[in-house]
């Protein structure tokens, strides 16, 4: 049943190559940990891919529940923490991993950095790398506030003030980022903004690029 | 839409209204922490906000209302708070320290900002956070 669907959309689409493409290719020897154990090192760039992809989950159903409004944030947050069935889970979900993916991409840049993966003809790819790792830290960054509770009001306060020391331009930043001169109502929706629609479709059209190259170029050879 | 998401930091400003917050004769040499509340607008919001001074009589005699948001990297700082550092602003988040008159000892890179302030029939009004003046 299945494979006559399949083969029905393929005969008109020609969708096995694309999959193909995506899907199938060789993974060399020196990266399996199958063959040599110290491998599992080449695992973290997939850990933190599988890590997002669990943000992204957990997130899109966060928003079920939540409000980002100063008055109804934090009693949102509340409920959905304490009322709704598995929500613990679901937010301990995208609480833990949202440090998890940190640590991970952590280990996958050290990884990288220390196999030498990032010489010629990978330049480009470490770089993409680390603007996915400032997009993440800005994700980290944007997504404390929205609990709207005092560890999040005052830590914001505190990155805030950070982007004010930036020379010359600080002040601008730091309103910019606010939406105004306090942290408010405006500065919530700016951050939820930014938390869930601004950096998510970044990262994903750098994640593609860092996917691409990777497939263009191979993964380096060993040691 | 660029203009949309930038409209927050070209409206205009409100002015800094003034606040009756202390009598002058209460003030000493040692600071001492007054709180006040502000009206302000966030957003579709009306909210009070309630601000902090800690304020003195310096050896010149002038009134010196500090604001305790320490100059490194926010935090709220207190005075004579932590036993090492005695009659001193200290902020507990790095260290940094001030005098009196806010003048940064250690870690911030500049001095506790200051409230305007006026002195009409014997109180204290307090207004906007500007650069101290008192200390170079």
């Amino acid at each position: 049943m299945l494979k006559n669907v399949y083969n029905w959309i393929d005969e008109r689409l020609d969708i096995t190559p694309i999959w193909r493409d995506v899907a199938d290719h060789e993974v060399p020897e020196h990266v399996n940990p199958a063959h040599h154990f110290s491998a599992f090192v080449y695992c973290f760039g997939g850990l933190t891919f599988f890590i997002t992809v669990i943000q992204i989950l957990s997130g899109m159903f966060l928003t079920m529940y939540y409000v980002p409004d100063i008055i109804n944030a934090y009693n949102s947050v509340e409920y959905l923490q304490t009322q709704v069935a598995f929500g613990q889970i679901v937010r301990g979900m995208h609480h833990w991993g949202a440090s998890l993916v940190i640590v991970m991409m952590f280990l996958h840049t050290m990884r990288v950095f220390f196999t030498g993966s990032y010489k010629a003809p990978r330049e480009m790819n470490w770089v993409v790398g680390m603007l996915i790792f400032f997009v993440m830290l800005g994700l980290g960054l944007t997504g404390y506030l929205l609990p709207w509770d005092n560890k999040a009001y005052f830590a914001t306060k505190v990155t805030l003030e950070i982007a004010n020391s930036v020379p010359w331009l600080g002040p601008i930043i730091k309103e910019l980022l606010q939406g105004g001169t306090i942290v408010g109502a405006e500065t919530l929706t700016r951050f939820f903004a930014i938390h869930v629609f601004f950096l998510p479709a970044v990262l994903l059209a750098l994640l593609v690029g860092h996917f691409i190259m990777i497939r263009r170029q191979g993964i380096s050879g060993p040691l | 839409m660029l203009r949309f998401a930038v409209d927050p930091i070209l409206q205009n400003k409100e002015e800094g209204s003034f606040v009756k917050v202390a009598e002058e004769s209460k003030i000493t040499n040692d600071p001492q922490e007054f709180h006040f509340e502000l009206k302000q607008q966030d957003g579709w919001y009306n909210s009070t906000a309630t601000l902090t001074a800690w304020i003195r009589k310096n050896d010149q005699g002038e009134i010196v209302a500090l604001s305790p948001i320490c100059k490194h990297l926010g935090c709220l700082v207190g005075w004579n708070n932590n036993k090492n550092f005695p009659d001193e602003y200290h902020c507990p988040c790095h260290g940094a320290r001030y005098t009196p008159d806010g003048k940064n000892l250690a870690v911030a890179p500049k001095p506790l900002d200051q409230y305007e302030t006026k002195i009409e029939n014997g109180w204290i009004y307090l207004g906007a956070i500007v650069p101290n003046t008192v200390v170079k």
